[in-house]
């Protein structure tokens, strides 16, 4: 498991807000490392600097998968802010990723 | 294949997992494929999920099998709740670390597809489960809400991948899906990946409903092709496989009295056989119940306990009528070897009578059950799912050796003509026929012995006196031996002269 973290900014307007995901992968399936390619993307063009993902392997963490309610891998959950949504795939759609996350501008 | 399938010897017995569901281990030889997938397949309500359930609770109860349930459709507590009136306690079973309930929720309003995905999730938790528990039965209930959810495609070759990942992970496995139009399964799976297809079917008939269950499909085994009919009640799921239980039943050699010494010396000189089947035909007001009272009073004389079930008369009219005729059934009542159970039948509820009945029959264990009378559950006329029922009824009571005598009701005149008494005759072992002819131009009530399998029996039509002492038989006087077509021939002049009304009046001054 890989935290990576970026420093936030001290979130003032709903712009600056941190963005924490969970994203949900299996370690060896292609899926996954193209869906941590992708999301890393996407917030270091969109959400630089005010994001924070977390990438839970659900072989090493099992349980997790119960409490997050997994079944679909790969799996991004957006924590924060709310509402939370859940996208599943390979995150290679960016359009519908975007979309999903409420990043388009 | 693992080694344990490949036949070895001439003998080769395909691997069973016995379900213990109740008939459904008798057609399928013995149980499901062991350490494979079962398709269960059917309509919205029709006892899926039940019989799935049973075949954990089974595995736990009976065979020491832990199981894990994933449901999709609900949640644990609904789902505990909804089969503790069958008696499975799951509550216990978890606690015990015997049963493992995960529920897994699909919301595609929720979830937005970016890509290409598996359902690995499912194997994880799948996994965890099985290992939790250390299962070796799973079920997944249902199927459809996993469709419903995600992408069909990949859904397609994922189930696939599941099923061929529970024959590794050596669990025998029921998955229940809704029955679709073109193909057996809405998404057309049955065809490839499931070894054994069972489908539930809910039917409806003349307002009767009417579970079934068929296998259409089990790979290496043979199994029975015909359709089923099974019922869920307090004690779970049953299939009735009619032909395997009357085959497997017992036959006693053992005489139980009539209670009417003629009739007796009619019978072979000894009475009915213990634990069959007897039929009293006739038309109103010649002495059914009457018949059907005596042999009650002569099985609690004997100290034996009988269950008298009325659907016409109230049971303290039956107990004032028979005490006229010097049947005092009052005191078998208080004494509790008389179990009187009353109802009025209606088609609807045909079905909950005989659960109703079977449940006293249990508790009681009676020696004899009386069914008084049997043509007032075929109000409808013949049909074919009323006699399926009885015959599933008499089978369960031979099963059980009880005895039981029906009485039934015929209109005047109808004797060829009335299909459903011939139905029933042809179920039962003996077979009285009780008449009203007529001898010196007076009305009078006549008994004859139709059949009586496996014994010699008399072919005589006898009169048969009902008085203030009891109930006896003598000769017929004046009355030719081939008395039964002149007798047939008279009961229709009699209905011509619609003097059935004359007849019940008789009998209320025979009283």
């Amino acid at each position: 498991m890989s935290k990576i973290k970026t420093v936030s900014k001290t979130a003032k307007d709903p712009d600056e807000e941190k963005y924490i995901f969970r994203l949900f992968v299996t370690g060896i399936l292609a899926n996954s490392a193209r869906a941590v390619i992708n999301i890393k993307e996407i917030c270091e063009k969109y959400l630089k600097d005010r994001y924070e993902l977390e990438i839970i392997d659900i072989y090493q963490q099992p349980e997790l998968a119960i409490t997050e309610d997994v079944i679909a891998i790969p799996l991004l959950i957006k924590k924060s802010p709310l509402p939370e949504a859940r996208l599943m795939g390979d995150l290679s759609d960016t359009e519908k990723v975007l979309e999903g996350l409420h990043l388009f501008n | 294949m693992s080694k344990a399938q490949k036949p070895k010897s001439p003998k080769f017995i395909f691997p069973k997992c016995l379900t213990g569901i109740q008939g459904l281990d008798d057609i399928t030889t013995g149980g499901l494929p062991k350490n494979r997938p079962t398709l269960l397949l059917g309509n919205t309500g029709c006892g899926k999920t039940i019989m799935a359930m049973e075949f954990l609770v089974n595995g736990i109860v009976l065979f020491n099998e832990p199981g894990v349930f994933i449901a999709f459709e609900e949640k644990t507590d609904e789902l505990t709740l909804n089969v503790k009136s069958l008696g499975f306690d799951l509550d216990k079973h978890i606690k015990e670390n015997k049963l493992y309930i995960e529920n897994i929720h699909i919301d595609r309003y929720k979830t937005i597809e970016t890509g290409n995905y598996n359902i690995e999730g499912l194997f994880v938790r799948l996994a965890q489960a099985i290992d939790k528990v250390k299962a070796k039965r799973v079920v997944l209930d249902s199927l459809d809400i996993l469709f419903n959810g995600l992408d069909y495609k990949i859904l397609r070759s994922e189930i696939k991948r599941l099923f061929s990942w529970f024959k590794e992970k050596q669990v025998t496995a029921i998955i229940t899906a809704e029955i679709g139009d073109t193909f057996l399964t809405r998404h057309g799976l049955e065809e490839y990946i499931a070894d054994c297809v069972i489908i539930l079917d809910n039917r409806k008939s003349n307002q009767i409903t009417t579970r079934r269950l068929r296998i259409v499909k089990y790979r290496g085994s043979v199994h029975g092709n015909n359709e089923y009919p099974f019922e869920v009640n307090e004690e779970g799921v049953t299939v009735f496989p009619i032909i395997s239980v009357a085959a497997q039943q017992k036959s006693s050699t053992q005489r139980i009295s009539s209670g009417i010494a003629d009739l007796d010396e009619m019978l072979g000189k000894k009475g009915f056989f213990l634990g069959s089947s007897i039929l009293v035909s006739g038309t109103a007001g010649t002495g059914k119940t009457s018949i059907a009272a005596s042999f009650a009073t002569s099985v609690c004389k004997a100290k034996q306990r009988c269950l008298f079930c009325a659907f016409e008369e109230a049971p303290n009219q039956v107990v004032r009528n028979m005490r006229s005729i010097n049947f005092d059934l009052d005191t078998f009542i208080k004494s509790g070897l008389l179990t009187f159970y009353y109802a009025r039948p209606t088609l609807q509820n045909l079905e909950l009578h005989f659960f109703a009945i079977r449940k006293i029959i249990r508790d009681l264990k009676p020696t004899v059950i009386v069914l008084d009378p049997i043509t007032n559950l075929m109000t409808e006329g013949p049909n074919s799912d009323i006699r399926s029922m009885l015959t599933r009824f008499v089978d369960f009571l031979k099963t059980q050796h009880i005895t039981v005598l029906f009485t039934a009701a015929i209109t005047v005149g109808s004797i060829e003509r009335n299909p459903s008494d011939e139905g029933i005759s042809s179920m039962v072992d003996t077979w009285m026929m009780v008449q009203d002819i007529e001898v010196d131009a007076s009305r009078t009530r006549s008994l004859c012995v139709m059949k009586s399998r496996g014994m010699p029996h008399s072919n005589e039509v006898r009169r048969f006196n009902i008085s203030n002492k009891g109930i006896s038989l003598s000769p017929l006087a004046n009355f030719k031996p081939a008395g039964l077509p002149n007798a047939k021939r008279s009961a229709k002049e009699h209905e011509n002269l619609s003097t059935s009304k004359a007849s019940i009046g008789l009998k209320e001054t025979a009283r």
